[in-house]
């Protein structure tokens, strides 16, 4: 397989990272709404951490395209 | 003024070709005055200029903000003062509220150059500094080197307990302390991956859905149009949210160095 084709597979294997991001986010809101209906009073606290929280999960994600952007300086 | 016009004329000279598929043509670096100091690279580029040009933003913003002072602040004002309670809330909140004021200073430079620079990303033509992993990881690494010397100043020796965890049997010790260690390595590495991959990550994607808007046929192009506009405000978030986390994270690795955990 010629290099720069096998370096295209490989930067899309590594956008394969969005699906653990995906599962995160989904239950972390999951979560923080199932917090909120049990605890209304404490849905301002809850949701500062929901925002921390999502900065986090979706940085995960991104790691995978720094992945993308060292294979796309090599292919 | 003549260098962001040559900037603006030789975009428009590469905007009046024929559109093709470059999303990362943003993130390019071109140097305008080529310097050099001792050896160094210290040349003037589009990074130098419109990191300049945030700092620029942000002195207007509370130089203008908080003239005058008046008692009942009008809105501008408020904006600035809401802007300035925020971060010291945060790093008393953190730090604590003696050691919390000794940092406060840098903290607030550090959230609002980072805020300034993520959000002038946004203006057409412009450049983001923090979408260059130098700039971030220059920041990440001065700031955990200050929390690892600060704790030693602080603690002396005792601050290598830091990498000893509490309560756990002194059999698995030759396991958790290497990986104490690795992950107190990583803390520069996240930390300026998180900034930089996010800001990279958000302007490609504008840029892919750009050219959408430029190729595709008037009826389908009103699509990922609409979606520029409504990205376009996820990224003024996240920009926000972005420089928020860094500062938080700022915050408790100073924190770490002057309480132990």
């Amino acid at each position: 397989m010629e290099n720069s084709a096998a370096a295209l597979i490989g930067m899309g294997l590594a956008a394969l990272g969005f699906a653990g991001s995906g599962v995160g986010l989904g239950t972390l809101f999951g979560k923080a709404i199932e917090a909120i209906a049990r605890q209304p009073g404490a849905e301002a606290q809850v949701s500062k951490y929901i925002w921390i929280g999502m900065a986090f999960v979706e940085a995960i994600a991104l790691y995978g395209l720094v992945v993308v952007f060292i294979i796309m300086s090599k292919g | 003024m003549t260098l962001i016009s040559s900037a603006i004329a030789s975009e428009a000279a590469q905007a009046s070709a024929e559109p093709k598929m470059d999303p990362l043509h943003h993130f390019e670096v071109h140097k305008f005055v080529d310097l050099s100091l001792f050896g160094f690279d210290i040349s003037i580029s589009n990074s130098v200029l419109w990191m300049w040009i945030a700092c620029g933003f942000a002195f207007l913003f509370f130089t203008q903000g908080i003239k005058g002072g008046k008692q009942v602040p009008g809105r501008l004002q408020s904006l600035v003062e809401l802007g300035y309670l925020f971060v010291l809330e945060m790093a008393e909140d953190i730090i604590g509220k003696k050691d919390g004021r000794k940092f406060f200073p840098y903290i607030f430079t550090l959230f609002y150059f980072v805020l300034f620079c993520n959000l002038s990303g946004l203006l057409p033509g412009s450049f983001t500094p923090t979408s260059q992993i130098i700039i971030t990881g220059t920041f990440a690494s001065i700031i955990v080197g200050f929390a690892l010397i600060f704790g030693f100043y602080n603690h002396g020796l005792h601050y290598l307990k830091f990498f000893v965890p509490s309560g756990i049997p002194v059999l698995l010790m030759p396991l958790m302390i290497p990986i104490e260690i690795i992950s107190f390595l990583a803390r520069p590495v996240s930390l300026s991956v998180r900034l930089f991959a996010n800001m990279t990550a958000g302007h490609t994607m504008l840029a892919v859905m750009f050219f959408y808007v430029l190729t595709l046929p008037i009826f389908a192009s009103w699509l990922p149009f609409g979606f520029t506009v409504v990205f376009t405000g996820v990224e003024i978030f996240i920009g926000f949210i972005q420089a928020y986390i860094f500062t938080i994270l700022t915050c408790v690795y100073i924190n770490d160095a002057i309480h132990m955990h």
